[in-house]
Order: C-alpha cells, then structure tokens, then sequence
C-alpha cells in the first residue's frame, strides 16, 4: 500500500472537501470534519512507526513513479530514521491545531481548517520527499497556507509579518533552488536526493552550495542572525499558526541540515562547520537575553524556539571537530541523535507552550506578562500544566526537553570544552527567561479584575495539554524507542559525511 | 523561367482566416446591434476552423512553401494553436465588457482576426519580407484596437504613442533587414544562415544589421530599455484590448525571436547572447522592481509583463535546444497566467466601474472565494511558487541557464523574482486580508465564469502535471 502517499494526499485532499463542503454544511460539522481528516491522518501514519525496520538506514516505504520524464523528475517517496519521526509528529500536531480553533475561529472556518491540512500533506511531503524538484515543489506550496494563515486570522499587524515571512522564506529557498539545478548537471541530470549524496563536487563548487544551502534552511530554522521573521510571524499568528510553525515548520530547516547540506558538500561542511557552530551558540547564548527582556509571551516563546533550534545546529555539526579530535565519529552520534530528540521534543514543547499562551489570549485578550499575575488562583489545573511545559522548556529531567539537550552538551564536550560551556549556560538561561514568565504570569496575587473572573480548562483544553504533556513526559522518561529508530540512520550519515568527497 | 503553383496546403489556416474575415467584414455590414453576437460567434468559428486546419495540415518535418518564404513545422502548429486559444479565450473574456461599453461592433473582431492572421504568418514566416509583413498586419491591427475607444483621451493618447513608438521599432527591423540583405545578398533565413556559417565571421555590417533587428525585436517584446510604452498602453487601453495585446501577440513574438534570431542568425549567436543577457537582466530588474511602486493593476501587471519578457529571453540566451523549448513553455505559460490576470480584472469590472485599481481587489475573498482563489494561482503562478506553472516555467528556462554556465544569471533572475513576489503577494493581501469595500455582487455571464475558472484550474493542474505541455513544448523543437 502506498502509505506515504496516503498520508500526504489524504489531508490535502481532505482539506479541499472541508472547502468544498462549506457552502453546504455548518461550522460545527466543519470543524468535525477537520478533525476526523487529522485523526485519520494520525492513525494511517502510525503503520510507519511500528512498521519501521530499525537495523538499516536504507530508505523505506519507497514509492517511484515518474513525473516529468524530460527533466527526469520523479516522484518519488521514501524514509528513513530521521524523517520518519518528523513525520509522525506532523501528523500528531496537526490534530492539537484543529482542536485548538476549534471555539477561536469563527470567521471562514473551513478556510482556516482546509489551510491546516493542506499544508499537513505538504509538510509531510517535504519529509518523505527523494527527488529533489519534489521536495522543493513541497518546500514552497507550503508557505502559500500560512501565509494565507497569518494574513488573515492574526493580530494586528498580521500583513506585515505574514509578508515578511513569506519573502525571507521565499528568499532563502530560490538560492536552493540554484544549487539543485546545479548538483542537477553535475549528477548526469537527475534529480534524485540520493544521488546528490553520492555525488564528487570540487571543493570552490562545495563552498558555494554550501552558502546556497545555509541561506535556505538557515532563514528557515531560523538561526541568529536571519531570526527576525520568526517573532513576528508568531506575534501575529493564530494559535494554530504558532504551534504548526514552532513545532514542524522550524524542523524543516533542521532537516534540510542533514537530508541535504552534511551530505552533499561534507568538505564544505568541515571547512565551514565554526560559521554554523558559532551562529548556533549565538542563538543559544544571545537569543537567550534577548528572550528575558521580552514582554510579550508569544514573542519569549518564540525567542526561546531560536535558542532551542540553536541546540539542533549546534548538535549537528559538532561531527567534524569530534572526528577531526578523536578520528571516530562515536561521540558526534549522540550529538546528532540529540539534535534529533531535541527536534522532536521541541515540537511538543513549544507546541504545548503556544498552546497555553492561547488558552489565556482566548480569556483575556493580551499576550502581555504585565496583564497577567496570579492566575494560579483562578486556573489551578491550566497552572500546573504550564508549569510542566516551562519546566521541560527549561530542560528539567525527567521531561523531554532535558533529554536532547543532555545528549548534545555530553557531545559538545568531546568536541570543545567551551562549546559545551556556552551551550550548557541554556539550561541557566532557559530556566531563568521561562520560569520568570511563569512566576509572573501564574503565580503572586491576583492581579486584576479581568484574571480573577478567569475559568479554568474546558474539557477540550485539558485534553489537549493533558495529551501533550502525556507525550513530552513519555519521551522524557523513555526515550530508547525514537532513539532507535533514528540510530542506524544516523551512523550511516555520519560515517557518510567524515569520507571526503573531493 | 517557368511560372510555378505553389505549394498552397501549408498555408491553408492562413487562407482561411483571412477569408473569414472578409466574410465577416461583410456579415457584420447587415447585423444590427442587437444581431452582434452573429459576428461574435462567427469569429469564434473562424477561430475553431482555422485551429481544425492547422492541425491537419501540420506536418513533422518542416514544409516550405511560396518558393521556401513560408514554412511550416511543429513549432509553428503548437504556436498557432495557442494563439487561437488565446484569441477565443480573449474574445469569451470580452465580450460582456465590450457590450457594456458599447464598443461590441464588428471593427472589433474583424481587428482581432487581423492580428491573429498577422501572427500566424510572423510564427510560418522563413523571409525577412513575410516576417515584417505579419508583424505589420499585427501592429496596424492593434493600434487601431488601442483607438478603439475613440472618445476615451488616456486610450487616444496610449494608441498614440503605440504608434508613434512601434513605427519606430519597425524602422529599425526594416533598417536591420535591409543590412543583412545587404551583407548576405538574400531575404531567405535559410540562405542567411547557409551563407553566415561559411562566410567570414567578422562581417562589420552583419553585426549592424544584428543590433539594429534586436532593437526591433526587443521594441516589439517590451524587453527593457525598449519597454516604454508597455505600461502606458496597458493602462491607457479598454482592458478588453489590453487583454488581447498582453497575450498572444507575445506568442508570436516569441516565435520571431526564434525565426530570425535561432534559425537566421543562429551563427551569430555568440554576439546576440550578449546582447540578449543585457535585454534580460534590465527587463528583470526593472521590471520587478517598477512594479512595486504600482497602484494601478494594468500597470502593475504590464511591470510584471516586463519581467516576465526577461525571464522569456532566459532561455533563448542559453542557445541550445532545451532552452529554446524552455523559452516556449514560458511563453505558453505566461500567455495562461495574464489571460487570467487580466481576465479578473474584467470580471470585476462593470460598466462605469474598470476595476483596475489594486483596491478594487479589497476583500475579494468575502465577495466570491472561488474567484480569489483563482487569482490566488494566478499570483503565485506569475511569482513562480509551486504547485503552479509559473513555477516550472522558471524552473526550465533556469535550468537552461545553468546548463550554459550561466550561474550567476539565474542567482541574478531568482533574487529579483523575490523582489517581484511582493507586489504579487500585495494583490493576495488586498483579496483576503482586506474586508470588502464595496460590495457589489459580481455579475457576469456564465461562460465566462466558466472559462475563468477553467483557465485558472489549468494553471493549477500544469503546476502539479506539467508533463505533457512540457514533452509537447521539447518535441517540437528537438
């Protein structure tokens, strides 16, 4: 059965039939229909996971057929340990973004729902995708839903942020798009991603592709400094806009990191791995302050998601100096495993984050840490859960946020000690901007009127968060099953990566 | 020397539409306004006769005719088609706008069919001679369309400056015609070639003769620094005509290019690649960048046109076959995209009403989502974002370009179509994160509610199929 195919087209088709639906049906039965389309979506990408062959980093679940034969295109699916999970995890948001504008979005309901699975299928497309033209066909279609998404259900300044994000993500991804024609001729015109592995390119040629890549998914990750879009395109953004952003969209970049970047141009990568080891402590390190000082809670969260992804580049290219210090790639393994625990982490984390700030946003219309105060009192469920998720944003044991970024401190150290030290400070500064929020927002007297007459979860908000936190407590205490999915993939990547390609 | 009877079957289509025209020349005559649609649906019969002919006579080796002056082969079928297409698109577009107006008359379309006569010799033309006379048929044609409107002044001084511009631009391809006859001794564009492949390469007037046929060309494409009166005439214009010049007539502009420039100087190339490059990157640029500053959507999208001109020669400057096809499939694709454009703009139009403001399109979501969603594929299919056709439109001619080694061309060409997505996303903005102004119901007659719709699906189904027009587009020209 062709389950890849299934899982990207059903939601994309799913969400024209919400759209075409809505002339004839009402908003409640629109909004069932989005979340069984999500639901079933969840539950045929579940055979992925427990299909999945541990031992081999070949691809599976591999569907070819061809698309545009002249250009050699194919459509072609596949994955393995890396993008396998991504996926899931797409599939498991999407169903929390349905639910959460469940009683927010009044307005064009089925729009806003179509523009949620649609871009699902796209996301999910862009993981499993081995050619590249279809991959970037994916990449691209994607930004049309959200932009659409925060242009019409965000905030006030929603048309400057959306168009912001659309054309730094559109700017960064034409130069990739450069590079693939380019590795297209060098690879006897074919535009398979696995072909471009294989590939021997000069090193003048590696360095420009090189830069070609980092424009693209750094602008996407966002790494400092090409992060401004990303606190204002979650200002802006509706709740569902946030999560899908934070949660999936962030991983994009991440992954084009490793499915194209270390692999294609590795001697690029090793010259140039100190550009991206410093942007990312930067992120870690800077972004951090930065976070503290912010007075807006979607705006601390989404500065918080910059340091966090920080950690993922960070986790990704300390192979090179580990290899180059111990001649082994052993230790740069659990960097990358890391990095990739952390990215999945992350996305129930940040997800859940935006989600409570939402939660309080529906109640009382600001975001700002200074309307707030005591709310502990009026929502003492909702506080608990929060607490949670800043806690695990902090990276407290126990949780999954302390799990991803334990493994890639432990690497950092065999890299460099002072990279180790600099990322380590995070878990200082992660615990002071989150848990400084918390206190002022959750704890201390009630602070006016409008949080005291507060009420707490309704059942579909408890059952979101109480889902999420299931699942970052889960991941947290148990780790060993994402872990060995992605193991065999990421000792083939790695031992790819340190061959030079010259 | 013996008096011989050509060949007449390749240029049957031609035959035919030009009797056609006189046949409705002379219908048209006894209809009164209120019988109009006879002619109206006699042009499209013309239009569905000529399309019959062509591809019956279409032949896969080329076929020369009227002593070697006219040709006709695969590029020339599959052109002629789309130009008919796009003709009868034009004309369903229309012609609620025209009646409104009062300019639904039969000067209209016997104009219309002129100009598509016009094309279709300029696509078949293989003589310098034939290629000036089809493009002069076409641009008398069409400055008379832009006068049409004669009590309208923006419309009389857009017709004007048309004129006054393109008999400028004919000059100068007369004057580079005359050069190369000079040189070369023949009107022949295989003789040309025959005689460019062995003479000497270093021929001073040949390289006259060639800047003074770009000029012309680029004149007649609205390639920059020759673009001037691309916006004034699009916006001068009913739109009913603009939509008539913004689409076809670059099909048979395109297939200028490739006449004189591929198969008469293509041993020249060397020299007009570099020329070309310069018309390219201006158009790009200034293109994109002019189009920001926008309020006017014709003008806007007349910019966009521009750019879209640049991105065209992008793949004729990479001079080898697949970017030859490339530059096909754009010009295809673009002819697809501005029929809509332009098209939306009608549609929203009503008489005293021209819609032509980017304003007009506030909150054009609440009025009717299915017509914002169709000019939502439009925009992003002019911005190049998948799944459109727009997007493999470029990514064709680019690829071309790199195959050449043209790196930095295509980095150039991306970055400013980056540029030029704003204003395209500006129009989304205005369409679905604006509320509505005016609310007027949107009134128009169903087949062209049909056609738009299908004309924007299209645009959507090549994005995520484009397969087969792209095989097409590569066949023809292999």
């Amino acid at each position: 059965m062709p389950l890849l195919s299934l899982v990207i087209w059903l939601p994309i088709l799913g969400g024209l039939a919400v759209l075409a639906a809505s002339r004839h049906t009402t908003d409640a039965n629109i909004r069932w229909m989005a979340l069984a389309v999500s639901a079933v979506t969840f539950l045929v990408s579940l055979p992925l996971f427990f299909s999945f062959d541990n031992s081999t980093h070949e691809m599976q679940f591999v569907e070819m057929a061809s698309w545009i034969p002249t250009f050699n295109i194919n459509y072609h699916l596949g994955v393995d340990g890396i993008s396998m999970p991504l996926i899931l995890l797409t599939a498991f948001s999407t169903i929390f973004v349905v639910a959460a504008g469940w009683e927010v979005i009044k307005d064009r309901v089925a729009q806003y729902m179509a523009a949620f699975l649609i871009m699902e299928g796209m996301m999910i497309g862009v993981f499993a995708a081995l050619d590249s033209v279809l991959f970037y066909v994916f990449w691209e279609a994607m930004l049309i839903p959200m932009f659409i998404v925060i242009g019409v259900w965000g905030g006030p300044r929603r048309v400057y942020a959306t168009i912001k994000f659309f054309l730094y993500t559109f700017f960064g991804s034409v130069f990739l798009l450069v590079a693939l024609l380019y590795l297209y001729f060098q690879a006897d015109k074919s535009f398979a991603i696995l072909d471009f592995h294989a590939l021997k390119i000069g090193i003048e040629a590696q360095i420009l592709i090189f830069f070609a890549f980092l424009i693209a998914f750094a602008v996407k990750v966002p790494m400092w400094p090409v992060h401004t879009w990303l606190p204002d395109a979650h200002v802006e953004a509706p709740t569902g806009g946030s999560v899908i952003l934070a949660a999936i969209m962030l991983k994009l970049g991440a992954y084009g990191f490793v499915r194209f970047m270390m692999p294609i141009v590795p001697d690029a990568s090793f010259e140039l791995d100190w550009l991206i080891i410093l942007m990312s402590l930067v992120a870690i390190v800077y972004i951090a302050f930065v976070a503290l000082v912010q007075e807006d809670m979607k705006k601390l969260i989404a500065y918080s998601s910059i340091a966090h992804m920080g950690f993922v580049t960070l986790g990704f290219f300390l192979v090179f100096t580990i290899f180059e210090k111990t001649g082994s790639i052993q230790g740069a393994v659990l960097g990358v495993e890391g990095a990739l625990v952390q990215m999945v982490s992350h996305g129930f984390i940040s997800g859940a984050m935006f989600l409570c700030v939402g939660v309080m946003y529906d109640r009382m219309h600001s975001r700002n840490i200074s309307d707030y105060g005591g709310v502990t009192n009026t929502m003492p469920v909702f506080a608990a859960l929060m607490l949670f998720f800043a806690m695990a944003n902090a990276g407290l044991p126990g949780t999954s946020g302390f799990v991803g970024e334990f493994m890639v401190i432990l690497s950092a150290f065999q890299a460099n000690f002072w990279y180790a030290f600099l990322a380590a400070l995070t878990l200082i500064f992660g615990a002071a901007y989150t848990l400084w929020m918390v206190k002022r927002v959750l704890f201390g007297e009630v602070k006016n009127d409008k949080v005291a007459e507060l009420k707490d979860l309704n059942a579909r908000e408890a059952m979101i968060l109480g889902t999420l936190a299931a699942a970052v407590l889960i991941l947290g205490l148990w780790p060993a099953p994402l872990i060995d999915v992605m193991h065999a993939t990421v000792n083939n990547l790695l031992e790819h990566v340190v061959v030079s390609k010259l | 020397m013996a008096f011989e009877i050509p060949n007449f079957a390749p240029a049957l289509p031609e035959i035919f539409v030009l009797t056609m025209i006189c046949v409705v020349l002379v219908v048209d005559l006894f209809l009164t306004d209120k019988n109009r649609s006879i002619t109206y649906l006699l042009s499209q019969a013309t239009l569905l006769g000529a399309a019959v002919l062509s591809v019956i006579v279409q032949s896969s080796v080329p076929e020369y005719t009227f002593g070697g002056m006219f040709v006709n082969d695969g590029m020339g079928t599959v052109l002629k088609l789309f130009i008919y297409l796009s003709t009868a698109i034009v004309f369903i577009y229309s012609r609620e706008y025209l009646i409104e107006r009062g300019l639904f008359k039969g000067e209209y379309f016997v104009l219309a069919l002129f100009a598509v006569l016009g094309m279709m010799v300029m696509v078949s033309a293989n003589n310098l001679l034939v290629i000036y006379l089809g493009l002069e048929v076409l641009s008398l044609a069409m400055y008379a369309m832009v006068a049409l409107n004669r009590d309208s002044d923006v419309a009389s001084e857009a017709a004007m400056k048309y004129f006054v511009l393109g008999a400028i631009a004919s000059g100068m391809l007369l004057y580079g015609m005359s050069m190369l006859y000079g040189a070369t001794g023949s009107l022949d564009h295989t003789a040309i070639a025959s005689f460019i492949q062995q003479g000497s390469s270093d021929d001073i007037v040949l390289k006259f003769a060639l800047v003074f046929i770009i000029i012309g060309l680029a004149f007649k494409l609205g390639a920059v620094p020759f673009h001037m009166w691309v916006p004034d005439v699009y916006h001068g214009a009913p739109t009913a005509i603009t939509l008539f010049i913004t689409a076809a007539p670059k099909i048979a502009a395109f297939a200028m290019l490739m006449r004189l420039l591929v198969e008469g100087l293509g041993g020249l190339i060397d020299h007009w690649q570099d020329m070309l490059i310069i018309l390219a990157v201006l158009s790009i640029i200034a293109g994109n960048v002019i189009a920001i500053a926008q309020t006017n959507i014709k003008r806007m999208l007349a910019y966009s046109t521009i750019s879209h001109v640049g991105f065209l020669l992008l793949g004729i400057i990479a001079g080898t076959s697949s970017g030859y096809s490339a530059a096909m499939f754009y010009v295809i694709a673009y002819t697809l995209m501005s029929l809509a454009g332009f098209g939306m703009i009608i549609l929203l139009s009503r008489n005293g009403f021209e819609a032509d403001k980017l304003e007009d399109f506030k909150g054009l979501n609440q009025r009717s989502p299915w017509f914002a969603g169709m000019m939502l594929i439009v925009m992003f299919s002019m911005a190049g974002v998948p799944p459109t056709v727009g997007f493999y439109a470029k990514l064709a001619v680019l690829s071309a370009v790199v195959d050449t080694g043209l790196v930095w061309l295509a980095v150039l060409a991306v970055v400013f179509s980056v540029i030029g997505a704003f204003y395209y996303l500006r129009v989304i903005k205005y369409m679905y994160f604006d509320d509505a102004v005016d609310n007027t119901p949107i009134s128009s007659a169903y087949d062209m509610r049909a056609v738009m719709s299908a004309n924007g699906l299209l645009i959507l189904f090549l994005g995520i199929y484009p397969t087969g027009l792209i095989a097409l587009c590569t066949a023809v020209l292999a």
